[in-house]
């Protein structure tokens, strides 16, 4: 085991932790720990853009955009947070391009905008081009770009370190973080980062479904970390299924598709959204077109022999057009389906795409140990984080500029308390979780496979806790996770080396995502309503008498060394909108 | 509006309720915790010949031998991570369709070449990210910034649109063969990346990049044997950047 000090940790390196890390190590001695090399994080596979009220082509302006970023989270969305989201994305924006993003341009040479879901001129009159982009490949820039000044300042890395437990020791009755403790994939090492502040920009967890945008890698470690050590999880039920997923492979076809002219229609090549979304149609909020889908599906219009599917036709659209402004997607749509998109329609289905909910910070980035109480030296951002910005719902092109905005908070904030912070001491033996958990696995004999156990988890939460919900099939998904979380004690790995052993590691991501999507679920089955991401059939309406507030849940264990989940709830920053029915 | 096009897609879909096929994958293995010496694996799966390559190395590491060892990520050809030989030509193995490379033989899979294996497929990425470090891969400007961005025609902007794509996959560095004898050569994906920069409109230091590539390992090590633009699978004209950087060195103009 080996031990380090550094004033700053920053746990992953994708758009929110690169962004962190800039700031943090101009002012902080700084590492950064991640599971993939920088430039592999899933910031990379983000396509359609990043919003800003840049008004570079159109009347716009961050009200509109703060508005929309509500209204888009069914007034889920902490309004102070989101009006910091939208006024200081348009710094995010130019700070990107001062740093060498290459956005597309206009003919004036500023950079150009397009329409995105959701994102509206003058509270919902109609679409608003805010979206700044860089063709379909707007994430791989970032990323890219980002990585591009971390070199520049030197940042410092270690790169394929998995962050596998978060650090707490307790000073006069107060919960600190004192550092993180990873395992080094190259060598099967445990390391102990002492740290005065830690940000976790680890990503997402969307692995725990079957049909994804996400990576083989987005398995909730730091959201897991964070909970097991008795901090809560905030609106972990709010999942965001994205339209336009390849059909039964879930990669992602961006909404910017939509944006620039694609029209989604069923068997009977009738453009269906018209009849759900009269004025926004297919630019109607994720959650409303996915529900769509589903209902064409359900009520017999799907295409196919299996009727599982809908189109996204961009036939119409001349090719110049998908060359240049959707190069990747059409590509995607050649290699993986072997379909020329040019006059073709698409098959596609909602995939998951996004957590919502995450780790309960401020706008500080300050992690939250309850409603209101800060973990001094613990700071959260990006996927990983919930702010809450938002809410029930994510706007597209609006995660991007989350990382981008709470990144840089974080980085700053967490560097200028570790100038002035003092060392928390070690918990003793601060290793001994990761090592127990590791030995546990490399010496097991048990009969279980990680591969089935996750196939098993994946399965059910596609058939249960997916677009529609029901008190029923919510609780048919808490009793299989349960069934797996027992399994998984006998789990064993084949491969008991030390060095590279990424089947050990497959089988701690996937403890990870048994405990989150235990989570998920039974947030899930408290909220009786109806809400953005999360709607129940059993309880179309939102409730906003009951349920207008974040659940927070935590990690109970009880003497028996026995763990069940405690749920609490927490306000809605309300500044200046009263919540009003969502119409698109 | 029961189009052509919907019906021919239907079709297809019939068409495609899918059947399984037996491949055989000949692997490439090395653990030196295991045995210094590097071996040919067979396994053999029942496989959909429309699933990609990464799904076969899946099936086989969650299937039948876990400690079978590769990178992935994003499994859809954005993150760069699992470039390998694949019936020796550098390709990601999630981008590539079994059915596309012949599936009635064993189909090969071998570490890429040049940088040293560390186990399996997994090999050593530090030299190759030292030379992409080494050409100051980022944007440098001087005076004083703009308080908004920094203007850029649509035609100055394209000008490096293709160098932009790279993804660092290291499959154009570890198909060229003058890197393979020669570790010290920069590679195709630094100079793609310098390339980058050196036109981009915005940036102020084309020159030292142009220098640091007149250096003995820079550009004039490329014997254009065109392995690299073969290789990229994100389709970028690797020979043809490293071509116009030679030009720029000669001409001083970018
Ligand atoms: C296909 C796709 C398209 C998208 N398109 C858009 C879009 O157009 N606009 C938009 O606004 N949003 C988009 N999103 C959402 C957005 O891209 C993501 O939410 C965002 O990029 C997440 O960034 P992040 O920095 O939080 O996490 P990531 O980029 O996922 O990075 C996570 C980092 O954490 C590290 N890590 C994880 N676990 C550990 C561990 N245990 N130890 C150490 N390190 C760890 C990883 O190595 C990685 O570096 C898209 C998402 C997807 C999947
Ligand atoms: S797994 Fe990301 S490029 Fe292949």
């Amino acid at each position: 085991m080996k031990i380090h000090k550094y004033d700053t940790v920053i746990v992953g390196a994708g758009g929110a932790g690169m962004r962190a890390a800039i700031e943090a190590t101009k002012r902080s001695r700084t590492a950064v720990l991640t599971k993939l090399y920088p430039t592999r994080s899933h910031t990379g596979a983000a396509q359609g853009g990043m919003a800003a009220a840049l008004a570079n082509v159109e009347e716009d302006n961050w009200e509109w955009h703060t508005f929309d970023t509500i209204k888009g989270g069914d007034y889920l969305v902490d309004q102070d947070a989101a009006e910091i989201l939208a006024k200081e994305a348009i710094d995010a924006v130019l700070d990107l391009e001062k740093m060498g993003l290459p956005f597309n341009r206009t003919p004036d040479g500023t950079i150009d905008q397009r329409r995105f879901g959701g994102h509206s001129r003058n509270h919902g009159e109609a679409p608003v081009r805010r979206s700044c982009y860089a063709a379909d490949r707007t994430g791989h820039m970032i990323l890219q770009t980002l990585y591009q000044n971390c070199v520049k300042e030197g940042v410092e890395f270690f790169n394929e370190f998995y962050v596998l437990d978060q650090l707490i020791t307790e000073v006069d009755g107060v919960k600190k973080s004192a550092g993180v403790v990873a395992y080094e994939l190259a060598t099967g090492e445990i390391h102990v980062f002492q740290a005065k502040a830690v940000i976790y920009a680890s990503g997402g967890t969307g692995k725990f479904f079957k049909v994804t945008s996400n990576a083989h890698t987005l398995t909730g470690d730091g959201q897991a970390a964070c909970y097991r050590r008795g901090l809560p999880l905030e609106d972990m039920e709010f999942f965001q299924f994205h339209p336009t997923g390849i059909w039964r492979m879930g990669i992602l076809l961006t909404e910017g598709a939509r944006g620039e002219g694609g029209i989604l229609r069923n068997k009977d090549g009738e453009r269906f959204m018209e009849k759900y979304a009269p004025v926004m149609k297919d630019l109607a909020s994720r959650d409303v077109v996915s529900r769509s889908i589903y209902t064409e599906i359900r009520e017999g219009r799907g295409c196919g022999p299996e009727g599982d599917h809908v189109y996204l036709d961009l036939t119409h659209l001349p090719p110049e057009q998908l060359d240049a402004k959707l190069p990747d997607i059409t590509e995607f749509a050649r290699t993986y389906l072997g379909i020329e998109p040019y006059t073709d329609p698409i098959p596609i289905q909602p995939t998951a795409h996004y957590a919502m909910g995450g780790i309960p910070t401020n706008v500080q980035g300050e992690v939250l140990a309850d409603n209101t109480t800060v973990v001094p030296g613990l700071y959260a951002a990006g996927e990983v984080a919930c702010v809450s910005v938002h809410g029930a719902n994510r706007l597209g092109t609006n995660s991007l500029l989350d990382i981008n905005v709470f990144g840089k908070r974080a980085g700053i904030a967490a560097a200028e308390y570790s100038a002035t912070a003092d060392y928390v001491e070690l918990p003793e033996n601060p290793a001994s979780f990761v090592q127990e958990q590791v030995e546990r696995l490399r010496n097991s004999t048990g009969s279980e496979r990680v591969s089935v156990l996750r196939k098993e988890l994946q399965e059910t939460m596609d058939a249960n806790v997916m677009v529609f919900r029901t008190e029923q099939t919510i609780k048919t998904a808490v009793e299989k996770i349960a069934e797996l979380r027992e399994r998984y004690q006998n789990v064993s790995v084949q491969d008991k080396g030390k060095r590279f052993n990424t089947d050990l590691l497959e089988a701690i991501e996937l403890g990870n995502l048994l405990d989150l999507a235990e989570v998920m679920a039974v947030s899930a089955l408290a909220r009786k309503e109806s809400r953005g991401g999360h709607y129940r059939e059993d309880y179309p309406n939102r409730d906003d008498v009951n349920f207008m507030r974040h659940t927070m849940a935590y990690r109970e264990v009880a003497d028996d060394g026995k763990d069940s989940i405690r749920l609490d709830y927490k306000p809605v920053v309300q500044t200046r909108y009263q919540p009003m029915e969502r119409k698109y | 509006m029961a189009t052509p096009t919907m019906d021919k897609v239907a079709a297809d879909d019939a068409a495609a309720a899918s059947h399984l096929i037996t491949v055989t994958f000949r692997i490439r293995r090395f653990n030196p915790e295991v045995s210094a010496e590097a071996t040919w694996e067979d396994f053999q799966l029942e496989i959909d010949p429309k699933e990609r390559v990464l799904d076969g190395l899946h099936k086989i590491k969650w299937e039948l031998d876990g400690s079978l060892t590769f990178r992935r990520s994003c499994a859809h050809g954005i993150c760069g991570s699992d470039a390998m030989r694949i019936n020796g030509k550098n390709r990601l193995a999630c981008k590539t369709l079994i059915k596309d490379i012949n599936p009635a033989k064993p189909i090969t899979v071998e570490p890429i070449k040049g940088l040293t294996v560390l186990k399996d497929l997994v090999v050593d990425m530090e030299p190759f990210f030292q030379a992409y470090r080494d050409v100051m891969p980022f944007l440098v400007t001087t005076g004083n910034e703009p308080t908004r961005e920094r203007l850029q025609s649509a035609e100055d902007r394209e000008r490096f649109d293709d160098t932009t794509k790279c993804i660092l996959c290291a499959a154009c560095t570890s198909s060229c063969p003058v890197f393979w004898n020669d570790g010290q050569y920069f590679g195709p994906a630094a100079i793609v990346n310098a390339h980058r920069f050196i036109f981009d409109s915005r940036d102020e230091a084309g020159e030292q990049r142009l220098e640091i590539l007149n250096d003995k390992d820079g550009v004039w090590r490329c014997r254009t044997t065109f392995n690299c633009t073969d290789a990229c699978p994100r389709g970028i004209e690797v020979t043809k950047a490293i071509q116009e950087v030679k030009r720029a060195l000669i001409t001083r103009r970018y």
